[in-house]
């Protein structure tokens, strides 16, 4: 986005054709062609390449013999994939759902005009600074049956105390969610309250002199306002949900058996610890896809909105 | 596309990559911690001592596969490393796409095939023809174990699975966990391995792990060895999850765990807290696999070179390996024993001489095989597939013994 906006920069070079005035017309072509080059050949390139492997027999090494799509037939009978994009629908559904009701609740309740408001702020923003390595490695620290919560408990007294999501391949799953969530619906707060602190004051007191209790005048009046954040938030929710992969990592390794997996892990483990570099790649271009499944409609909305605007 | 394709991964390989000179050697390896980088500058000093120089190129990390990665990338883009550790049949699969070098010259003149045993021999050999040489001999099916928390729970050291599963009872009674476990899919399979060869024989697990028969994989016999296996999980903690090896060795050292099911290499660990064999810490074969031995090899496969001092140099390096100077050192430093059958043991600890003399006697026997949990007997794709199944059916409470047998018969059929 920021580069097409410096290539229209103004062209006044044009009038008069002096080197210097030659090299201000060329310079901003010049500075934005190589990053040019680097995401076509680096992004669009190995999407391309990625799709052409999926459609290979490849397994330690890239090989070409072309069999169609049967890496794809193959995927869809690997129980182990559908255990990862089941998750992925889990988590990320759960996930995002989660990170916005707690983000707006604490941007609106932040919004009060309340005392001490920049240190709470930064208190609840303060986990997105952290590597998802990290809140991982805390948190599975944390839910660990004999070192964390439930010891804790267990050791104040409470016997029968049982925590022991991370250990349970049925319930691995929210643990993962509870560590994303803590970790970004701060963000999303940011996010709200940047948009809150930009909605009219005027809109405000005109609701309120016509009698509308605050729970409704956030509810039908701010929110609605706040549909471009609701729309940026999501969106930004969504690809973090689809990679992740490094918060899969450090909490739960993938385990308990697979039950953890999603898609990201899936793919790296076939392609590269298991020479199956065909299904990885069928897997990799599964996931482009569900990333333009959401990507689209939003660019759509963006684009049409831009048309009427 | 070629032409870019190579380019490009020859950017996502290291950068710095040397212009060979005369007696260079580039050797790519994961030993990297404490012991095994010690154990490997063994080998970079003889090697430099006969005039040549040792480019070390180690890549840390998930036992093996980031260096694993790393040899991909640079495999194509046309620049493979002189000298590459690679294990099981992921040899095969390098030399059939014709990259490896030929050793039948060093193999001929240091008589390989009367040295080394024909199981192993036959891992390094690729169409008839040396490609790897072989660095050691871990054994995998151990049982490891605290001497003074058997003592306090007062019982002796299992040799069946009955024995281990009263004792397990006494030490739990004593307040100790019986089975000091980490629950990553590759301990899992460890010892499930371990149990299917003491369940079915050596026959058995070959038929099953190795050759991958579905009927073997769907037999009674696996069926009472998945159940057993699934036994064994009610013995350990349920913090066991994801935690890795050592720690569930540093468990064992600490006392609060008893016994631990798992390769020769946790050796490292426990001498590291200052134990040694026989009195800090016991060892035995895997209940009910004394007369077998599960064997895991380290090996070097050198890739084909043009240069006539780097071919020199890769020579030398293969010979120097199995010399007894370096198998000695190496070994005791590693925890493993040598792969040659002809050396003296007196300088190695009680475990390693045991390992020694079991290993000689399954040669004899025929007992000897190669362990699947550590890429030793499949192809890192079926290998894979069975670790998914088996780590699933290990942790889920909703899977029958049969219904796991199905699917690793399924797998097999599946022509991976």
């Amino acid at each position: 986005m920021s580069s097409t906006s410096t290539a229209g920069a103004p062209r006044h070079g044009a009038l008069r054709r002096t080197p210097s005035g030659l090299l201000q017309d060329w310079l901003p072509r010049i500075v934005v062609a190589p990053s040019l080059v680097v995401s076509l050949v680096f992004v669009y390139g190995f999407m391309l390449w990625t799709f052409v492997l999926s459609l290979t027999n490849s397994r330690m090494l890239p090989s070409y013999d072309f069999i169609g799509f049967a890496q794809y037939a193959r995927l869809m009978e690997n129980e182990r994939w559908w255990v990862a994009s089941t998750n992925l629908v889990v988590f990320g559904g759960l996930f995002v759902a989660l990170c916005l009701f707690l983000g707006v609740v604490l941007a609106i309740l932040l919004d009060q005009r309340i005392r001490q408001e920049g240190a709470l702020r930064t208190i609840y923003l303060y986990p997105m600074a952290l590597s998802f390595i990290v809140t991982g490695v805390v948190w599975k620290w944390l839910l660990n049956p004999s070192l964390g919560i439930e010891a804790m408990v267990q050791g104040w007294g409470f016997e029968t105390f049982s925590f022991d999501w991370l250990v349970d391949p049925n319930m691995a799953i929210y643990t993962l969610v509870i560590a994303a969530v803590w970790q970004a619906s701060g963000f999303v707060m940011a996010l709200f309250l940047a948009g809150l602190r930009g909605v009219d004051d005027s809109i405000l007191k005109a609701a309120q002199l016509d009698g509308a209790s605050l729970p409704r005048i956030y509810w039908r009046v701010v929110m609605p306002c706040l549909r471009p954040v609701l729309f940026s938030a999501v969106m930004i929710l969504a690809h973090i949900a689809i990679k992740s992969f490094d918060l899969v990592m450090a909490l739960t390794g993938g385990g308990p058996g697979y039950a953890t997996d999603l898609p990201a892990t899936f793919m790296y483990t076939h392609t590269f610890s298991r020479a199956q570099i065909g299904l990885g790649s069928a897997s990799a271009m599964l996931m482009l896809g569900g990333v333009l499944a959401i990507l689209i409609p939003y660019l759509y909305c963006e684009l049409r909105g831009r048309k009427h605007g | 596309m070629k032409v870019l394709r190579q380019a490009l991964l020859g950017l996502v390989a290291v950068a710095s990559i040397g212009t060979a000179s005369a007696g260079e050697v580039e050797v790519l390896h994961w030993w990297t911690s404490g012991g095994e980088a010690r154990a490997v500058g063994i080998l970079k000093d003889l090697l430099e001592e006969e005039g040549h120089t040792w480019k070390d190129f180690a890549v840390a990390g998930g036992a093996g596969s980031s260096a694993m990665t790393v040899l991909k990338s640079r495999a194509v883009s046309g620049n493979p490393p002189t000298a590459a550790q690679i294990k099981g049949p992921a040899i095969q699969q390098w030399a059939e796409l014709g990259l490896l070098g030929n050793l039948d010259k060093v193999a001929e003149e240091g008589n390989w095939d009367t040295l080394l045993p024909e199981v192993v021999a036959d891992v390094m050999r690729y169409d008839g023809h040396y490609v790897a040489v072989p660095v050691n001999v871990h054994r995998v099916n151990w049982l490891w174990a605290n001497p003074e928390v058997l003592a306090d729970a007062g019982v002796e050291m299992p040799t069946t699975w009955e024995e281990l599963f009263s004792a397990a009872e006494k030490i739990r009674a004593a307040g100790y966990i019986p089975l000091g476990h980490g629950g990553q899919p590759w301990q899992d399979a460890t010892i499930f391995e371990t149990v299917v060869l003491s369940v079915g024989g050596s026959d058995f697990y070959r038929q099953a792990l190795v050759e991958l028969d579905p009927e073997a994989l769907q037999s009674d016999t696996m069926i009472e060895s998945l159940k057993l296996f699934k036994r064994l999980r009610g013995l350990m903690d349920e913090g066991m999850p994801g935690r890795d090896w050592n720690m569930a060795t540093s468990m064992v050292i600490s006392g609060d765990a008893a016994m631990q099911l798992m390769g020769d290499w946790v050796k490292g660990e426990f001498s590291a807290a200052g134990l040694t064999a026989g009195e800090g810490y016991l060892c035995a074969p895997a209940p009910g696999t004394a007369d077998s031995f599960t064997f895991n090899t380290d090996s070097f496969a050198m890739f084909r070179v043009n240069d006539e001092g780097a071919h020199e140099a890769q020579r030398d390096l293969a010979r120097l390996i199995l010399e007894p100077e370096f198998q000695i050192a190496f070994n005791k430093i590693k925890g493993s024993i040598p792969v040659r059958t002809d050396l003296d043991m007196g300088e190695f600890d009680q475990c390693a001489q045991q390992a020694m003399q079991d290993f000689k006697a399954s040669i004899d026997q025929g007992t000897l095989v190669p362990s699947m949990a550590h890429g030793m007997a499949l192809s890192s794709a079926a290998q894979g597939a069975i670790f998914d199944i088996v780590t699933s059916y290990f942790n889920a409470s909703d899977m029958t013994a049969e219904q796991a047998a199905e699917r690793l018969a399924n797998v097999a059929n599946s022509a991976l």
